[in-house]
């Protein structure tokens, strides 16, 4: 997709996802507007799926590690195909798939049931050795948060990855350096980020994660990497794009009342 | 008994008043949580007793462990975080680290049962008794209100050993008051009955007092009991009351095997059988709803234990 599509793309996603934590009346904005724009590009610009055949046995696969950012998961999902853009409303409500986390509940293109931190790397280790021992070429993408790399396991899941050189295997890591009860500075130093990644054998890619052509390359050069897993290393903004939400900690998992919702949705309307 | 919304209140938060009262009358308390303060309500003790505050990050297992080397090194740590984390995520850490050495830590799980809402079955703990209560030396509390939590929860601090109490973050009625009666261990008889038995906790304590009123307009007498303690058992109270009114229903905000029900099943098929009919969660995964209409969906409101309480008498 040409980048102002792509770019255009992404201000839907916000949009929907600012709806649907409003209209849900609760629900987490933050985190699902950091990763907004990775998430458009990957989908509309990268992935190999094909929304009209979601269980395709040769598609890519996306893992939401943090199960949280569900909102951009499902706005991904309908925007592409997956299942009408009005469903979306049903976010969080008694009766719809679209669970307040992601639920492998028959929902198209949910692959594994998500939402309780540190676990989707795991499972996407185990997609990749799955689909390398079949013989497919078929990539996983995993997305997580910088507070969720807290999890020991996330750390049991990068060495694994390292240690069976999964370069099928790409992380897309949202260092929005906030987590609920603050700053990550403050309640777990996690630096230094990148090293100890590197340290567990990954090629790292840093990027600016709402910059398109950053992203597109990011995930261009994680296609070339042999031998190792990658993972895209993104600088973000949380609760980027809505101004009173950007870089409050207090916005992780609120969601924002109806005047609240409608000022959020005329900025990103009319941003650029 | 409140029907009044306004002064509803999660359990929670008599927890969380709990621990600020502890700071202030016992120094060895400490308090730990994993990026979680103000939902597990540790927020206001992290602002009056910072010294005695411990963040760990989003690391549950690590923060178990380390609870159990505070205890080990004189302290009462008050490990806080969801019960679908302080019961799932670490068990291994809370049976190896804290309850095989028979750690003094107190656990708290909160966001118990189904109550927990719109974030759906990854957080609302619905096995988290069942779980735990096979555990040696750990003992279980499921407080039926705010009041009472905070009353658990201070008693914990006095009881040697660990320590479960769990908690919920919906606003329920306060169906008890300062005077109430709490001691640890010990059933609690709310309404004498004669023809059944409803063996509560939780918020089901209060589903249960309302389906005993309604029954008792149609000439049924219902007995209630606040069983807020699951482990150690008051065996005594519950094989009286079986042999008193011949038939036992149970309801918990759980699932309906391996909880409170189990745990009085066990009893009585060894000690005194009589008809028993469980009031829980149906071997299913909670989703995501509002609260109340949860109630509904899962069968655990007052309905659901008048038809048991039906469905037992003719048992009987
Ligand atoms: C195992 C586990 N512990 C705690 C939580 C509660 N929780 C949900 S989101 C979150 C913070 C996550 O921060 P981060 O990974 O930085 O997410 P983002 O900033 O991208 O929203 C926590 C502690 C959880 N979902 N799972
Ligand atoms: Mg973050």
């Amino acid at each position: 997709m040409e980048i102002g599509e792509l770019k255009k793309k992404a201000k839907a996603i916000r949009i929907d996802i600012v709806k649907m934590i409003g209209t849900a009346g609760s629900g987490h904005p933050g985190g699902a507007l950091s990763s907004a724009d990775l998430m458009t590009v990957l989908y509309f610009d990268q992935l190999k799926h094909d929304p009209k055949d979601p269980w395709w046995k040769d598609r890519d696969r996306v893992i939401f590690s943090k199960g949280h950012s569900s909102a951009l998961l499902y706005a991904c999902l309908a925007e592409s195909g997956y299942f009408p853009v009005e469903d979306l409303l049903t976010f969080r409500k008694l009766g719809s798939l679209l669970q307040g986390h992601p639920a492998r509940n028959g929902l198209p293109g949910v692959e594994v049931s998500t939402g309780s931190l540190g676990q989707g790397l795991s499972v996407g280790v185990g997609m990749a050795l799955g689909l390398r021992q079949s013989g497919k070429d078929s990539r996983v993408y995993v997305l997580l948060g910088d507070g969720e790399c807290d999890e020991g396991q996330i750390w049991e899941a990068a060495m694994a990855s390292g240690h069976y050189k999964l370069d099928n295997l790409c992380g897309i890591l949202d260092y929005n350096r906030l987590q609920i009860d603050g700053f990550t500075e403050e309640v777990m130093n996690l630096e230094p980020l990148a090293q100890k990644w590197q340290d567990f054998g990954w090629e790292v890619i840093n990027i600016d994660g709402h910059n398109c052509e950053e992203i597109i390359s990011a995930y261009k050069k994680a296609k070339t990497v042999k031998g190792k897993p990658s993972l895209i290393l993104a600088q973000t903004i949380k609760g980027k794009g809505v101004s009173y939400m950007e870089n409050e900690a207090i916005w992780h998992g609120k969601a924002p009342k109806k005047e609240q919702m409608e000022s959020a949705i005329k900025e990103l309307e009319k941003d650029e | 008994m409140s029907k009044d919304r306004e002064n509803w209140r999660g359990s929670r938060d008599g927890f969380g008043e709990a621990l600020v009262k502890l700071g202030e009358i016992n120094p060895n308390v400490v308090v730990l949580t994993c990026d979680l303060s103000d939902s597990v309500r540790a927020e206001s003790f992290k602002k009056k007793f910072p010294d005695r505050f411990f963040q760990f990050g989003v690391a549950e297992q690590n923060m178990m462990s380390i609870a159990a080397g505070m205890s080990l090194s004189g302290y009462i740590p008050y490990v806080c975080t969801y019960a679908v984390f302080s019961t799932g995520r670490c068990w291994e850490q809370l049976r190896m680290s804290v309850c095989y050495s028979d750690c003094n830590v107190k656990i708290e799980g909160s966001h118990g049962g189904i109550l927990t809402g719109a974030d759906g079955a990854s957080h609302q703990a619905t096995e988290d008794i069942g779980a735990i209560r096979v555990i040696p030396n750990l003992k279980v509390v499921v407080p039926c209100d705010a009041i009472e939590a905070r009353k658990a929860t201070i008693a914990a601090a006095d009881i040697p050993g660990p320590v479960y109490i769990r908690v919920g973050r919906e606003p329920i009625p306060v169906i008890t008051t300062e005077e109430t009666p709490f001691a640890f261990g010990k059933a609690l008889v709310l309404r004498e009955g004669k023809d059944v038995t409803v063996i509560a906790c939780g918020v089901e304590v209060y589903e249960s007092l309302l389906a005993a009123e309604e029954l008792e307009k149609e000439g049924i007498s219902v007995g209630v009991v606040n069983l807020h303690t699951i482990k150690p058992l008051d065996s005594e109270t519950i094989v009286k009351l079986a042999k008193e009114t011949g038939a036992i229903v149970t309801a918990e905000e759980h699932q309906a095997i391996g909880g409170l029900g189990g745990a009085v099943a066990e009893l009585l098929g060894q000690r005194y059988p009589v008809p028993i009919e469980i009031v829980g969660i149906k071997d299913k995964f909670g989703v995501s709803g509002p609260s109340w209409e949860l109630m509904k969906h899962f069968g655990l409101t007052s309905n659901e234990i008048k038809e048991a309480i039906r469905k037992v008498l003719d048992r009987k």
